[in-house]
């Protein structure tokens, strides 16, 4: 089963589901609970979850087009492989252990980043602009790495999401040494 | 006395507080109001638990609770506008753990595009691919 989930404004997600038509479960969250709950940076963020309801893959960067794979530098068939090899059960599931280790580490500056952001969109919806403005600003320096909250809020703050903000964080971000997606091996 | 929106993980209550240079002073009651926590003799109490007040002085004062005291005693984390009269709590650090402990993935219900809710546990019993995307 696939579950999709728009972390945006329901609005700014709706051409492309109704494009898509699609057949599963495809949700809005236009709070970022899911950001909040799994600890996700940045999207397109997939988790793997077994029958049990048990994590197996935590969040791992997967795009569904070569071109998307290039930005990440993963190569989608060998992605959708082992997604198969899973799904049929050829796949041995890794450790406990193994999957801990994976499973991204929390800071408590990236928590305190998600309140600022969770106030800035109450302030938002509730029409104080530039002061839910603020608060995502100050989330986003609280936790550079958060892309949910640094690009995710740009529609919201009426800047262009491909625009020159963006290339300029990420051009910022990859010039002191970081990397924008951060997928997880394929093995 | 002023009032404070007070945002539980988003869900919003209108508290009554008192604002000095010591911090945000929240009335018990609104506490109780907006996260359930209330004021026992053993502590702050929620569900048949209650966290010992010893491990954080500073939290009561006049029938009231210190904000930034309350958030930290709730390994939560707080973000306070002053100027707008509103602060958010985010999740408590024990649903990481838990996570991190049991590799059990977190409960959601979200809504699809015609308002119609689904949760992650409807689907135990499949393998299920969670795919976050967004149109940014």
């Amino acid at each position: 089963m696939v579950i999709t989930v728009a972390v945006d404004r329901a609005d700014d997600a709706r051409s492309w589901i109704e494009r898509a038509n699609p057949t599963h479960p495809s949700l809005i969250d236009e709070h970022h609970r899911l950001a909040e709950l799994y600890n996700m940076v940045n999207v397109p963020t997939v988790v793997w979850i077994d029958e049990t309801g048990r994590i197996t893959r935590p969040n791992d960067v997967a795009f569904t087009t070569e071109r998307g794979g290039r930005y990440a530098n993963v190569s989608t068939d060998e992605q959708m492989a082992l997604l198969r090899s899973w799904v049929r059960g050829s796949l041995s599931p890794p450790s406990d252990d193994d999957i801990r280790q994976r499973v991204a580490p929390l800071s408590d500056e990236s928590r305190v980043a998600r309140a600022h952001f969770g106030l800035g969109w109450w302030l938002h919806q509730e029409g104080r602009f530039g002061a839910a403005q603020h608060q995502f600003s100050i989330g986003g320096e609280l936790a550079p790495d958060d892309f949910m909250i640094r690009r995710g809020t740009m529609p919201l703050r009426g800047s262009d999401p491909f625009g020159p903000e963006f290339v300029e964080m990420v051009t910022d971000w990859l010039a002191r040494g970081h990397t924008y997606y951060l997928p997880l091996p394929v093995e | 006395m002023t009032s404070l929106v007070l945002l539980d993980v988003g869900q919003p209550t209108e508290v009554q507080a008192t604002i000095d240079e010591s911090g945000v002073w929240i009335e018990v009651d609104g506490v109780e109001t907006a996260l359930g926590w209330e004021l026992k003799s053993e502590g702050l109490c929620r569900d048949g638990i209650c966290i010992s007040m010893a491990r954080r002085p500073g939290l009561t004062r006049d029938g009231r609770l210190n904000l930034d005291a309350l958030a930290d005693l709730l390994g939560r984390p707080l973000a306070h506008s002053p100027e707008e009269g509103a602060a958010y709590l985010g999740p408590a650090m024990d649903l990481f753990d838990h996570t991190l402990e049991t590799l059990e993935a977190p409960d959601f219900t979200l809504p699809d595009l015609g308002g119609r809710l689904h949760s992650l546990s409807e689907q135990r019993g499949s393998k299920v691919l969670l795919v976050a995307w967004a149109s940014w």
